[in-house]
C-alpha cells in the first residue's frame, strides 16, 4: 500500500509524510559535515542543527508546508540522531532523478526511535533509528537589528570566489565595506596572499547595505561546510553583525520548486588566538 | 596438452569480456574447465572464501567461430586451469573494437592463456596487442573438487526484484551494517533486513515471479508451507560484489533460500548459466 494512502498514525506525537523523499535529503546534505545532528520539530515545520568546534553552526529548515502531511502533538519535539544513517535510508532507493520516493516519518517523544517508511515503485522500506539526548544547541544571539553589513548575491558567484581561493591558507578574510573595495574575500597561504573582490555593482550582487567597513578572519576549515549548502543554492545573504560573526544564508530551490532555508553562524577568529587550540571567542565560549 | 579458440564477431566478444568481468567482480582467483564443448569458471567451496561458491557455464560454440582442444588425455579430454580473472579482464579490455579475439594455451617460462587481439588500424595491416597471462594447471588428481556442485534442497524458490534497484538498496545497507538477512516465500514476497544497535531496515518487494518448474529444474520443497519466510544471514559485501559485477544483463535471475543455511543464485541467460552460493554466517 503507498505510504500516502495510509492515514497519519493516531499515536504519534510526530508524524509527518512527502511524496518526494529528495526534498527532504537535499536540504539534509547542505548541513551533513558531522555525523549527529539535532532534530527540532515545532508546528512551524522541522530545524535541523548540525555543530562544530562551538564555532561553527548549519540549520536546516523544512517548513511544514513542505510536506504533504505534517502532525504534531506537542508543542515541540526534540531528539539527536545519527545522520550518516538517515541520509542512507532517505537514499536507499537510489539518486537517480527518475522515479520518486514517497517518505513518511514517525516520531513517538522522548527516547522512542524515528520510524521512516519510504516507497518507491511498490517496494516498501521500513527503517527505525535510534534517537538519542539532544545536546544544547549554542546561540549565537545573531540580531537582524546587530547586522552592520548584508549582502546578497547569486550563489554561483561566492561559489567560484571560494574554489578560488587558496585552501592552503588557514583563514579566510572578509572585508565588507560603503567604500571600495566593497567586499573582499582574502586568503594568506602557500600561494601568497589572494584576494577576490565582489563589486556593489555586479550584476551578481541582488542587495548591498553596509554602514562600516568590517573586516574579519574566519577559520578556512570551520567554513568548508557551507561551500556544500552554497553548491546547493540559489542565493546566498552574508550578514555580519557589530561582534564580527557572519550568517550565511542559502535560498535552496527544492525539487518542487518549493524556497527552503540553509542557515550557518561563525563566530570570527581573534588574531591573539593563534596560539590557543580554540580560536573562537563569543559570550558562550570556555577560553 | 592443447587449446586454441577464436572470435571473430565483436558481439561474441563483447559478452565474453561481460562474463569475465561480472566474474572477477565476485571472485579473484578461479578455476577454468575447458571440455570439447563448454568452457566453465569454478569456484569450489572453500573456508578461504568464506563460503562462496560458483559455477559458470557456457557452451563455447556461442562465444567462438573456432575451438580446439585437446586435453591432459585421450580418455580425459579436459584442461583445468587456475586463473586470476582480473588478470583476464586486463587483457580483454583492449578488445572494446577488436576485429578478432585469439586465446591459446602456451607455453612460456610457465604456462600461459595467451591472449590476441587484433584490432583496426589506420595502416593496412592490423595490429595486434599480445598478453600473456600465468596460468596454473590443475592435475588430473585434484579434478575430483571441482565437480558440480549438488543442489541442496531448497525452501523457497523465486525470482529476484531488478537488479539495478537491489544494487542501490545493497549499497545503502552495506553502510549500515555487515550483516544481511534475506527473506522470501513461496508466495512472491521477498525482504532484506539489517538490524545492528543503531538501526533497523527493512525493504520488502512484493509481487515477485515464480519460475516454472518442469522435469529438469528443482522444485522447492513441498513440505515447507507457501506462505511461511526462508531465511538467510549472510555477509552484505558478498551480495553485494555479486550485484555489482552483472554485466550479462540476464533474462532471470533465480533465488533459491535454504533456510537458515545459504542463498543459492542462478542466472539465466540465453548463453550462459552462473550459479553463486552465498553461506549463512554464524554469530
Amino acid at each position: 500500500m503507498p505510504v500516502l494512502t495510509q492515514s497519519i498514525d493516531e499515536d504519534s506525537v510526530f508524524s509527518a509524510s512527502i511524496s518526494n523523499a529528495k526534498n527532504v535529503y537535499n536540504i539534509l546534505k547542505a548541513v551533513h559535515f558531522k555525523d549527529t545532528a539535532t532534530v527540532f520539530a515545532t508546528e512551524n515545520g522541522l530545524k535541523i542543527t548540525v555543530e562544530d568546534s562551538k564555532c561553527i553552526q548549519g540549520n536546516a529548515f523544512i517548513q511544514d508546508q513542505i510536506f504533504q502531511e505534517y502532525m504534531l502533538r506537542e508543542e515541540s519535539v526534540t531528539f539527536k540522531i545519527n545522520l550518516d544513517i538517515l541520509q542512507q535510508l532517505l537514499s536507499i532507493f537510489g539518486n537517480s532523478s527518475i522515479g520518486s520516493t514517497a517518505l513518511k516519518m514517525q516520531h513517538n517523544g522522548y527516547g522512542t526511535p524515528l520510524v521512516l517508511t519510504l516507497e518507491e515503485d511498490g517496494a516498501v522500506t521500513d527503517c527505525s533509528i535510534k534517537t538519542q539526548e539532544p545536546d544544547e544547541i549554542l546561540d549565537f544571539e545573531f540580531a537582524a537589528g546587530n547586522v552592520i553589513n548584508k549582502v546578497i548575491v547569486v550563489a554561483e558567484c561566492l561559489k567560484q570566489a571560494f574554489n578560488d581561493l587558496d585552501t592552503s591558507s588557514d583563514y579566510l578574510q572578509i572585508l565588507m565595506s560603503p567604500v571600495k573595495p566593497y567586499f573582499r574575500l582574502s586568503t594568506s597561504g602557500d600561494l601568497g596572499q589572494s584576494n577576490h573582490d565582489i563589486p556593489k555593482d555586479s550584476d551578481m550582487v541582488e542587495f548591498f547595505e553596509c554602514s562600516q567597513t568590517q573586516s574579519n578572519q574566519y577559520r578556512w576549515s570551520l567554513l568548508k561546510p557551507t561551500l556544500k549548502a552554497i553548491s546547493l543554492a540559489n542565493k546566498v545573504c552574508i550578514r555580519v553583525d557589530h561582534r564580527g560573526f557572519l550568517s550565511l544564508q542559502c535560498m535552496l530551490k527544492n525539487e518542487s520548486g518549493q524556497v527552503c532555508f540553509v542557515e550557518y553562524y561563525c563566530c570570527p577568529n581573534e588574531p591573539d588566538d593563534d596560539e590557543e587550540d580554540n580560536g573562537c571567542h563569543g559570550p558562550f565560549s570556555f577560553v | 596438452m592443447k587449446f586454441r579458440a577464436k572470435s571473430t564477431n565483436i558481439e561474441n566478444i563483447h559478452q565474453f569480456t561481460n562474463v569475465i568481468n561480472t566474474i572477477h567482480k565476485i571472485l579473484k582467483k578461479c578455476t577454468l574447465r575447458l571440455t570439447p564443448e563448454k568452457m566453465f569458471f569454478i569456484l569450489p567451496n572453500q573456508i578461504t572464501n568464506g563460503g562462496v561458491s560458483m559455477w559458470c557455464e557456457l557452451k563455447q560454440e556461442n562465444f567462438f567461430d573456432l575451438y580446439q582442444m585437446d586435453g591432459i588425455s585421450e580418455e580425459h579430454n579436459e584442461i583445468y586451469l587456475e586463473i586470476v580473472a582480473e588478470n583476464i579482464c586486463r587483457a580483454l579490455k583492449s578488445s572494446q573494437n577488436a576485429k578478432s579475439l585469439k586465446i591459446k594455451l602456451t607455453k612460456k617460462q610457465v604456462p600461459c592463456l595467451t591472449f590476441e587481439v587484433e584490432l583496426p588500424s589506420l595502416l593496412s595491416s592490423s595490429r595486434v596487442v599480445t598478453h600473456d597471462i600465468p596460468v596454473h594447471v590443475i592435475p588430473r588428481r585434484l579434478w575430483g573438487d571441482y565437480q558440480e556442485p549438488e543442489m541442496p534442497d531448497f525452501h523457497v524458490c523465486l525470482c529476484m526484484p531488478p537488479l539495478a534497484k537491489l544494487k542501490n538498496i545493497t549499497e545503502r545497507l552495506k553502510n549500515l551494517s555487515t550483516y544481511l538477512t534475506i527473506s522470501a516465500n513461496q508466495k512472491g514476497d521477498m525482504t532484506l533486513k539489517v538490524e545492528t544497535e543503531l538501526v533497523t531496515a527493512k525493504t520488502s518487494f512484493q509481487g515477485l515471479e515464480i519460475p516454472e518448474f518442469d522435469e529438469d529444474s528443482q522444485a522447492p520443497s513441498k513440505l515447507w508451507p507457501e506462505d511461511e519466510f526462508a531465511s538467510a544471514r549472510i555477509d552484505i559485501r558478498k551480495f553485494s560484489q555479486f550485484l555489482s559485477g552483472q554485466q550479462i544483463n540476464p533474462y532471470k535471475v533465480i533465488c533459491n533460500v535454504i533456510h537458515d543455511s545459504a542463498i543459492h543464485f542462478f542466472i539465466v541467460h540465453d548463453n550462459l548459466s552462473l550459479q553463486y552460493l552465498i553461506p549463512v554466517v554464524r554469530c
